[in-house]
């Protein structure tokens, strides 16, 4: 028998009245989420995956649709007796309560004896490294330790499922960083399935089991992060996630034409468009051999990027194609602008994506 | 060390100026609770005396009158924080029908010459059979002080943010617990301020309550009744008492913010 989901929704739909005309700010959703899942719930800003997690926390009631926490359906449950918490975007600390009774207020509420909230109240402090700042109010704090007991005061409550919105983006990049790292590890220690809505990428892959990909109220794509970085299932995961550089056009026995060149195609015929991320690609001078798909074109621009280089390339039907580089002590090819190259890329690198 | 401009010093100057002109008559009040007055009014220095302290409740009418006075005020305050607190909390928070309505209600409650709104008053009671005393003075005054709790009340609510009180209820708490836990402590200052302005507004209050008072006497009433036999010091005794009162509320207050912010 399978195991109890920690959160599904089921066809959820949800609706807003504006200026007299229905918006769908969500426009049916149906995913399990695992016991124990890092799940993140990552797109554009207005994509609606704020609004999907509002309705699993109970702050927004779902026009159509059931949403069941472990099986059971909540949909008309509100948001105080939802076995979930949320770490919310502002961190949302009360200001006029010390770090310590933040993070005893859940507890409080649910009548939990002294002894024991004491005992968990300390015990969490210490996970999320805050030991000896329990009377310190909020604003005295910086940011990353704010977030820190945001994250204290929910999972103190040992909910099934901790539910955060976007809560690293008021931090500085090298904080978020450092963040990420810490919430996986805070993650492992607890157990508890934490469902991560992001507009970034980055942290998604980074932290994620899997992750939905939404835009304009629907999921595009529901994997890992492996699988949405190497597999996109749509044009708009393909461009959303990293760069991604798209060919389109008629397929012949198993070989697109594109600006001179051949591209390798998993449909044999017919209209087909694929996408090469541009760090699978190999720039050479010569026309490469064997059973690889190979363009000719001419190195438009170079960017230096440290790591890597980034070369612009274009083809003979002015597309344009972006190749990354690792930056290799024995990198042979250093093509410079102007010079015409030949681009290749492995057979299953080209994959075949829905419009 | 660095002269100062011309400008600087008349600035000076006229702050000093300001500040005797906003504390004259105050002094003046507290002065003369201390006059050693021989004569029937209490307009000229005759020498220091604190026997007016000694004998401020003598005069039985005038004591009665303050003791009413301040029971009103304390009814009507509670009265008018009470609803213009959830009044604040509607507008700053919610749109709803109405809403448009209430607000400029609440604006031209402030507005009204007070002339208009104790006459008006004054024809609505006689109308509706209702007896004048103390009970239509507390009706009026929390009438007038009301918008002005419901304005302090809404400044806060507005910069609230409305995640703190999702918060509370995410953690579990009922809506009560969230109003008293979360919403009432952030919005206190606001509150707080609403209740000594409707205080201050109850207390010395003159136009509106001579309309409603029937044969009720105020603080207020019983001074301008008796302006033409002379107003006795035991009036500025008293004057001087609530000011000092006030002076203390709102020392107190500056603190506890300051050891909030």
């Amino acid at each position: 028998m399978a195991e109890l989901n920690a959160i599904e929704l089921d066809d959820v739909v949800k609706e807003y009245l504006s200026h007299g005309e229905v918006v769908q700010a969500v426009k049916g959703i149906t995913l399990g989420i695992a016991e124990g899942e890092f799940f993140s719930l990552l797109g554009p800003s207005g994509c609606g995956k704020t609004t999907t997690m509002r309705m699993v926390a109970g702050f927004e009631d779902p026009s159509r649709g059931v949403v069941r926490l472990h099986g059971k359906d909540v949909t008309d449950v509100p948001p105080n007796k939802r076995d979930v918490n949320m770490v919310f975007q502002s961190y949302a600390l009360f200001p006029h309560m010390s770090v310590w009774d933040n993070v005893a207020f859940g507890l409080k509420q649910r009548k939990v004896p002294q002894q024991e909230i004491r005992q968990r109240v300390g015990e969490i402090l210490e996970i999320v490294d805050l030991t000896g700042r329990e009377k310190r109010r909020p604003r005295e704090m910086s940011g990353g330790q704010q977030q820190r007991v945001a994250l204290a005061r929910a999972l103190v409550n040992k909910p099934r499922a901790l539910l955060l919105d976007e809560p690293l983006g008021a931090l500085d990049l090298k904080l978020r960083q450092a963040m990420q790292i810490e919430l996986k590890r805070i993650q492992r220690e607890v157990g508890i399935t934490f469902v991560y809505v992001t507009h970034d990428q980055g942290e998604a892959l980074t932290m994620s089991d899997r992750i939905a990909v939404m835009n304009d109220g629907l999921v595009e794509q529901l994997a890992g992060p492996r699988e949405i970085y190497e597999r996109p299932a749509t044009a708009f995961v393909a461009g959303f996630i990293g760069t991604s550089n798209l060919l389109a056009g008629t397929a012949a026995g198993g070989v697109l034409t594109v600006g001179g060149g051949r591209v390798l195609v998993p449909e044999q015929n017919g209209q087909v468009t694929v996408t090469v991320r541009p760090e699978k690609i190999t720039i050479s001078t010569e026309q490469p051999d064997g059973d690889v798909s190979a363009v000719p074109g001419t190195v438009a621009e170079v960017v230096y990027l440290g790591t890597y280089n980034s070369y612009a390339v274009s083809l003979a039907d002015g597309a344009e194609i972006t190749v990354f580089q690792q930056n290799a002590l024995d990198s042979t090819t250093t093509a410079e602008r102007g010079d015409s190259v030949w681009l290749s890329w492995r057979a299953q690198h080209s994959y075949a994506i829905g419009s | 060390m660095r002269g100062r401009g011309l400008g600087d010093r008349l600035l000076h100057v006229y702050t000093w100026l300001i500040i005797v002109w906003l504390s004259s008559p105050i002094a003046v009040m507290i002065l003369f609770g201390f006059n050693d007055k021989k004569s029937k009014s209490n307009t000229t220095w005759q020498g220091f005396t604190l026997k007016w302290y000694g004998q401020l409740f003598d005069i039985s009418d005038l004591t009665v009158a303050l003791r009413n006075s301040l029971v009103i005020a304390l009814v009507s305050t509670l009265i008018t924080v009470v609803i213009g607190t959830m009044l604040g909390l509607a507008i700053g928070r919610y749109r709803f029908r109405g809403q448009g309505v209430t607000n400029f209600l609440v604006f031209a409650a402030i507005s009204t010459p007070e002339l208009v709104m104790g006459a008006s008053l004054l024809s609505l009671f006689v109308s509706g059979n209702v007896p004048r005393d103390a009970n239509t003075i507390i009706v009026s005054h929390v009438l007038f002080s009301l918008s002005f709790v419901v304005v302090t009340v809404r400044a806060r609510v507005i910069v609230l943010d409305p995640a703190l009180e999702e918060a509370a209820k995410d953690l579990g708490a009922t809506s009560w617990g969230t109003f008293r836990q979360v919403t009432l402590p952030s919005i206190l200052p606001g509150v707080l301020a609403g209740a000594m302005l409707s205080f201050a507004l109850s207390i010395d209050d003159y136009v509106v309550t001579s309309f409603v008072n029937g044969s009720t006497v105020t603080f207020p009433l019983w001074i301008v009744g008796s302006v033409k036999t002379g107003i006795p010091p035991q009036v500025n005794v008293m004057g001087t008492l609530i000011f000092g009162i006030g002076v203390l509320i709102a020392i107190a207050t500056s603190v506890t913010a300051r050891r909030r912010a």
